[in-house]
Parts: structure tokens; sequence; C-alpha cells
């Protein structure tokens, strides 16, 4: 077994804590630091219990530690109000971050789609975008690597329980993120997301529509090849990720029904949006790991 | 029902719900036409934006025929008394929609969430209340949770800035008993100073009754529709609703007479789906069915030969929200996958 490169989850919440399961059955990173700012924190508790080093006195609490510890990376699934501050502390310390938020101060990461074309840059600091980005993005990048796409709309219905206080608090960060990301990484030239939050009993699964509109009519043999080895690549650290129905391809519009069924870690099957967004922050880490570990052994 | 000598604040709807059997394609020119009229016949305050509020304009709810800013532009300076207003889902629209209708002139911002989800609201009810606008919180499928928990999302509203909570009847589901109930209890446990307002669609023919029996509970706002333009069979008709409320004692300000040719002149003429109880709108009312969805099932069952009916009914039985209109297709592609392997 090769040396593990040591991380710190900074966040003990929700989707920190469904990382932490994840990231313990890595062969690549080790999680070493849990970090929170409330001492009652189921997270922490359980981080405690599995042999990390905790503290509930935020990123202040980490930072003696870093150097002595070997972190070499962080994730960041607070909220984008602390990000930036989180940030500046590890930063100093040469730790490369994965932003869960929505802060988007680093390049958006949406690993079947750029991750590999990202490392070798090294980034100090990538973005996961949203879970409605991660969902959404890699159809509209399987459109657009076939044809151009004028115009890309993403629908993600998420179950009430799934929506945390973070999002709730600032909703037009998650359809503005989202947004840009269907820009910037599906490749569409104009790109719109919308949330929609379900209370219904028992939960939902996570369903995701997305809409193209491509510039000419729609290559469907190459879609349809191009969109099963999309999803393949996403069922490699999501395998819930489904395709429920279509593409229906009319006139100039692409369209697909996606479900996001999540491995149920620490978080519901339900909550599909929260693990696809867990599981996309560890493959990053572990690219950058790699990356970490050649430098070193060069 | 005695409700003599109260005051109502009537709301016109033509122009935003109004949009949904419209398909969202009413002109600037046919907005102006009747937001004019509606003006000179004395309606207070008048709705205009996408159906699915600011930021609709979509491939999931339809393109409208013009930006939201173009209506709001074309509509607010020609208005001589009454107020505009504009409809908000976040989720769908955001604060920069939201500064773009004030910079417009729109004098009312309303937020409208699922009824269980109050606390998507805070970022864009607060930022109404910070620019001084008539800010109002409007809770969605009303029908689906009981009068307490619904008055716990008022409150969450109300602590925001809402100067006035809606319950709302997106469903047509409502019979007068649920109306008073939920109505009464904000009206009791709300500020004294929060205004209530009730929002109602005609699927079951109850836009009428179910508007008076929330007046009766101390409701100050009601909606309603000029033609009852809206979503499924419409909104409660308003010029029919201004004749009730006349004979009854109620003040308005609205003069009935020019009301009714506004109706019959104007916006009937215009409609090109002519709205009312059908059997998709009776479904909509009957299963608790967001109203919107109307159209969009009538074509998803005509382009996957399936019946709208039985699409409206799964909808409802997936327990659909407002804002879900990809359901529809999902739904009607699942529907005719299941017909085709039982064939």
């Amino acid at each position: 077994m090769t040396t593990k490169v040591k991380a710190a989850i900074i966040g003990s919440g929700n989707i920190g804590t469904d990382l932490l399961y994840k990231a313990l059955r890595s062969e690549i990173v080790e999680p070493v630091w849990m970090v929170g700012i409330d001492p009652e924190s189921e997270g922490l508790k359980r981080a405690e219990e599995l042999g990390l080093k905790i503290t509930y006195d935020g990123v202040k609490g980490l930072e003696p530690h870093i150097v002595e510890d070997e972190v070499k990376i962080a994730w960041d699934a607070t909220s984008a109000y602390v990000h930036h501050s989180n940030n500046d502390v590890v930063k100093k310390y040469g730790v490369k971050m994965v932003d869960l938020t929505p802060a988007a101060i680093g390049p958006f990461c949406v690993p079947p789609v750029n991750l590999k074309e990202m490392m070798g840059r090294d980034e100090q600091n990538v973005n996961m975008v949203t879970c409605g980005g991660q969902a959404t993005i890699p159809m509209v990048a399987a459109v657009s690597r076939v044809q151009p796409v004028d115009y890309a709309e993403i629908i993600a219905t998420v179950a009430s329980k799934s929506a945390g206080p973070g999002t709730r608090k600032n909703i037009d960060e998650f359809t503005r993120t989202t947004a840009r990301g269907v820009e910037v990484v599906g490749g569409a030239k104009r790109g719109k997301a919308i949330i929609i939050i379900n209370p219904a009993e028992p939960p939902l699964i996570m369903r995701d529509t997305i809409h193209c509109l491509t510039v000419d009519p729609p290559e469907e043999e190459q879609i349809l090849e191009s969109a099963k080895r999309m999803i393949a690549e996403v069922q490699k650290y999501v395998p819930g990720y489904t395709l429920k129905n279509g593409p229906v391809f009319d006139g100039n519009r692409v369209s697909f029904f996606m479900e996001v069924e999540g491995l149920g870690d620490f978080l519901p099957k339900y909550a599909g949006n929260l693990d696809i967004m867990t599981a996309a922050g560890l493959r990053t880490a572990e690219l950058i790991a790699e990356e970490i570990l050649r430098a070193e052994a060069a | 029902m005695n409700l003599r000598g109260k005051s109502i604040i009537l709301h016109d709807m033509s122009l935003r719900d109004g949009m949904h059997p419209q398909r969202h394609q009413l002109t600037t020119d046919q907005m102006v036409q009747v937001s004019t009229a509606l003006d000179e016949a004395g309606v207070p305050m008048i709705e205009v934006t996408h159906g699915d509020g600011l930021g609709g304009a979509s491939v999931n709810y339809g393109f409208p025929a013009a930006t939201d800013e173009e209506y709001l532009r074309a509509v607010v300076p020609k208005m001589k008394n009454a107020k505009v207003s504009a409809l908000l889902l976040p989720g769908i629209g955001t604060v920069d929609h939201l500064r773009m209708a004030h910079d417009c002139g729109v004098h009312t911002i309303r937020v409208a969430t699922h009824c269980t989800e109050a606390d998507v609201s805070e970022q864009h009810i607060g930022l109404g209340r910070k620019m001084e606008m008539d800010t109002v919180g409007f809770l969605m499928m009303a029908h689906m949770i009981e009068p307490e928990p619904l008055l716990e999302q008022a409150k969450l509203m109300e602590s925001y800035g809402a100067n006035c909570v809606y319950i709302t009847d997106s469903a047509g589901y409502m019979l007068p008993d649920d109306v008073t109930a939920r109505v009464a209890l904000f009206r009791e446990k709300l500020k004294p100073d929060t205004e209530v307002g009730f929002h109602g669609h005609h699927n079951l023919h109850m836009g009428i009754a179910n508007s008076l029996a929330a007046i009766e509970a101390g409701a100050g706002r009601i909606d309603g529709s000029v033609a009852g333009m809206g979503a499924g069979a419409g909104n409660t008709p308003l010029e029919v609703f201004v004749a009730v409320l006349h004979r009854m004692g109620v003040e308005t300000g609205v003069d009935m007479w020019k009301l009714m040719d506004v109706a019959e002149d104007i916006v009937y003429p215009l409609m090109t789906h002519k709205v009312r109880v059908d059997r998709d709108s009776l479904t909509l009312g009957y299963a608790g069915v967001y109203s919107s969805f109307l159209l969009h099932a009538k074509r998803a069952a005509e382009k996957y030969g399936l019946k709208s009916t039985d699409i409206l009914v799964e909808l409802g039985r997936l327990k659909t929200v407002g804002g879900q209109e990809d359901m529809i297709e999902d739904v009607a592609l699942t529907m005719k996958k299941a017909g085709a392997a039982a064939e």
C-alpha cells in the first residue's frame, strides 16, 4: 500500500459527515481532521469515534496542526459566507482546497467533464459548483461535445429534507452558480437553472431534467452514444445516476430526465443531490492526491 | 353571511396567472390595453409578470412574447391609480429580477413558495421590505397542509418582513370551510397590522364562495381575474365577484359596469385557450394538482397518445408541487412505456 495523502474536512454537517464515510474508503486520501463549530455536532462525534482528530473551534482550531499533521488537502463543506476566510487560512500552508460551497472563488470542477484537464494546472482552489450542477452539467457536456448548444436549462428537484439551511437561506446562489456552471463547464452558450424543493413523504429521490437547445438539428445517434458514455462515467462514483426517460428529441430540443439515488452512507438514499456532491468532492481530491504523490516522487 | 360595510382590496391576475392559458404569449400591447382598461374601471392592483413569475422564461414553463422588463416598462407608466405587482418564485427568479422590477416602478412584490418551504423566501422578502415595497408572502398549494403548520410558514414570512401573507389555493381544491379555517387562524395569530389575502382557482367553481369565506374570516385582499383568465379553470372571475360583493354591500372601489365590459370586449376575445371548467381543469381541482399544469398535460397527452386526466391524476399521486412542469413529460413517457409493456 502506498502512503495516503492526509486531508481535513471543514464542516461537520450532513455533507461533511457523508464525505467522511466516503473518504475513509479511499485508497489514496486519508481524512485525519474534522473541523466543526458546534461541540454537540453529530458529525464531530462520529469523526472522533472513527479515529480522526477534531476541533469545534473552526479553522482556527485546525491551523496550528496543519504542518505537523501533514494536511495537504482540505474540503470545505461549510457555507459560501465563510469559505473565503477558511480558504485564506489553509492557503498559507500550501493546502489544496476542494470547495463544496457555492462560493466559487476557484474554477468549477465537474469530474467526468473537466477534472483531467484541470490537473496539471496546479490550482490551489477548485469549486464543485452545486449539487444540481454535478447532476446535470455532465449531460449538457454530453450534448455540447457532439454539437454546439445554444441554450441549456436544468431543473433540479430535491426532497425538502435534503435541502439544508445554507441552501435555503441563499437559494439565488444555487440558481446563479449552477447556470454559470452549465455555461462554463457544460459548454452551453447560455445557461439557466431552476430548483424545486418538494416536501412529499416518503421523500422523493433527486430528479433532474436537462433541456438542451442545439444550434443545428440534433445528431441523434451521436448524442445517444455520448450520453451513454457520460452516464457510465458518472456511475463510476455515483452508481445510482440513472436516465429515467429520454433523450427526447423534439425539433432542436434534447431532453434528459434523470434520477440520482445516493449510496446512503450517512445521508439517506433519496438525498442523491448531497451524495453526488460528496462523491464528486472525493473524486476530485483523489486526483489532486495523485498529483501530490507524483510531485513528491519526482 | 353579513359582510356589509367591509372594504376589500381586489387584485387582478389576468396579466400574470392569465399568461398560463395564453402560453405566455400576451403581447406588450395587449398588456397595456387590458391594464389601462382595468385601471379605468378602478381595479386597485394589477399583477404583470410571466405566469411563473419573474425569470420564468424557460423551456420548462414557456418562453414569453416579451421579457418581464418589457411588460413592466410598458404597463407601469400608463397607470393612473392602479398599483402594479410582480410575482417571484425563489428557485426560479432571483433578487436581481426583484431589483429590476423595483427599478421599473413595481409597487408590490409577491414572493411565492410551496406552502411548506417559506424559508427559501428570506432573501427576497427581506430585500422587498428593505426597498420599501409592499411585500407579500404567497403560500402556494395551501390545501396540502393543515392550518396550524401553514400558520408557522406564514409567521416565517412575516418575520422576514412580509406585510401581507396569502393563502393560495393553487389547485382550486379548497372548499369554503378549508378557507375559513386557514384565514381565521392567520387573522387571529399573525400581527394585527399584517394583512391576510386569498388567491383562488375556479376548478371546482368555488372561487367566489371561497373568496367570500375568506372575507368573512378576515382577509383584506382577494385575487381574481377579469373574465377569469388564469391557470386551470381560471381564477375567481373578478367582474362576477364584484357584482356579488356590491350586492352584499362590500366596498371595492371598482366600477362593475366598466369591468364587465373589459371582460366581454377585451379579455374574452383575446383568449387563445377559452378558460373554463373542462374535464382536465375539473380533475385539477378534484385531485389537488397545480393549475398551471393544465396545458402542459394536454400537450403531453396529445404527443404521447395518452389521456390528459390520467396524467394529471398521476401527477397528483406523485405529490408534485408548483414548478414541477418538467415532471409532466417525464410522467407521460413513463406511462407510455408502461402501456407499451402491457400490450
